[in-house]
């Protein structure tokens, strides 16, 4: 497993491309923001926890088709089905790794660009403690939608339909918890509710991407 | 004699033939009826006028788009576990019909929110979660239609509705986070004390009664059309023109 997880992010640094691509995404939709909505800081330092939070999720969602569809194409993904490996344990390394390329890096940028939309100095430590508990489920949702679409020749646009939807609570409670972390009210519930989305779907939906796989591969 | 026997397409297409006309009939006669009743023999309510006419294609289009989704998790079950055809079949059909409950359902409820609350759209918890659930609808239909091979259709379609159920329920707990919203509760339960008026309810009744009967014959048509394709395929496959 952690052979895997190494080759994964070997291939990520060394291929190009998508290790930086999501970052760079996430740096230029929050900058394109204030070009949108006008550079009044008000409104900026208002809006700032969601914005992050949805230049995130869409950063995120850029990569997903890269999880599986190198390793489809060259066969590559046949030889770890029938590895020892249970699919199960494949499906959460794909997801783990592609977390720690595209999820950390968007955890540890989000706060340089709160500066950038004047985000209330409480907010920093919520909008980090947010992403970094919300984007491993954004990774793990992503996953199931990457197994479902894999064998697809325009499978880019369907995944983003299919995992859009399951976005929807991680991303209700994580901008709800850097919300109410940047006004200076109480996370506990919201933060409580992110955690055990983010928990639930990292232990229940690796079988459920798992079986799309084996469907896929079948 | 068990339900299993309609597993059978050819059992399955015999009874609902001699099933559907009586269900389409009596659809057609539910809904003309109560929706005639309805919009011309009921009183105007005292604090919304005539507007409250809208709850007769409002309300049972809410209810029916639900319900189908919760037949569709039923019948992808049903695949998954037992693996029939035609289950996987009735879920794909039903999807379509769900998504235009979903729009008859939004669009009612925009017309009818303008001249009530003043506004077409407000992200209250109710309307939020029927707005996802369009889009579970509308992501489970681009699957089904994107995927060739139509077992591997069936199963990965089955498991999304799975996963998607959960999600949308979920969903449905997370925006009731925001705040109660604009929309009124349940007033249709059977159990409480304060419910819409009689003269409202047995038409909403009726026209209730019309939605699930139309869905049932729309449900069944599209069933054995699918089935029928399905087995035109499979004769050109067998005479080698594909």
């Amino acid at each position: 497993m952690i052979a895997l997880l190494l080759r994964d992010l070997r291939l990520a640094v060394r291929a190009g491309g998508g290790f930086g691509l999501g970052l760079a995404f996430f740096l230029i939709v929050t900058v394109l923001i204030p070009f949108g909505v006008g550079p009044e800081t008000g409104l900026l330092s208002r809006i700032a926890p969601g914005v992050l939070w949805i230049g995130a999720l869409l950063a995120c969602l850029l990569s997903l088709d890269r999880i599986f569809a190198l390793d489809w194409e060259d066969g590559s993904l046949d030889l770890l089905a029938t590895a020892p490996l249970p699919m199960e344990g494949i499906v959460t390394i794909k997801a783990l790794a592609h977390w720690i390329t595209t999820g950390l890096p968007l955890v540890l940028a989000a706060p340089a660009l709160g500066v950038l939309l004047s985000l209330p100095p409480s907010g920093y430590l919520w909008v980090l403690v947010s992403l970094a508990l919300g984007t491993p489920a954004l990774s793990v949702i992503g996953t199931f939608g990457a197994a479902l679409t894999v064998g697809l020749k325009r499978g880019g646009l369907l995944l983003s339909i299919l995992v859009l939807p399951l976005y929807v609570p991680t991303l209700i409670f994580g901008a709800e918890v850097a919300r109410r972390g940047a006004e200076g009210l109480a996370v506990q519930t919201p933060l409580l509710m992110l955690a055990g989305i983010s928990f639930g779907t990292l232990a229940l939906l690796p079988f459920a991407s798992a079986a799309v796989l084996r469907i896929n591969l079948r | 004699m068990s339900i299993w026997e309609y597993a059978n397409p050819v059992k399955f297409i015999r009874t609902t033939d001699r099933i559907l006309p009586w269900v389409s009939v009596a659809a057609v006669l539910c809904l003309v009826t109560g929706l005639v009743w309805g919009y011309f023999f009921t009183p105007d309510d005292y604090r919304q006028g005539s507007t409250v006419k809208i709850i007769y294609l409002h309300v049972p289009a809410a209810l029916m788009a639900i319900n189908a989704w919760i037949m569709m998790l039923v019948t992808s079950l049903i695949w998954i576990i037992r693996r029939h055809h035609v289950s996987a079949l009735a879920a794909r059909a039903a999807a379509p019909v769900g998504a235009t409950f979903t729009v008859i359902a939004l669009a009612t409820g925009a017309l009818w929110g303008q001249p009530m609350w003043g506004t077409w759209w407000a992200w209250d918890p109710r309307l939020t979660s029927f707005l996802i659930l369009f889009l579970f609808y509308l992501g489970y239909m681009a699957l089904w239609s994107a995927i060739e091979n139509d077992d591997t259709a069936a199963d990965l379609t089955s498991i999304l509705c799975l996963v998607g159920s959960v999600f949308a329920l979920l969903s449905r707990y997370a925006v009731l986070f925001w705040n109660q919203g604009l929309h009124q509760g349940a007033s249709l339960s059977l159990d409480k004390e304060e419910n819409v008026a009689d003269v409202f309810w047995y038409p909403l009744l009726v026209c209730i009664a019309g939605f699930v009967l139309l869905f049932v014959a729309l449900v069944f048509l599209r069933t054995q059309t699918e089935i029928r394709a399905r087995r035109s395929r499979a004769l050109l496959a067998r005479e080698g023109r594909t």
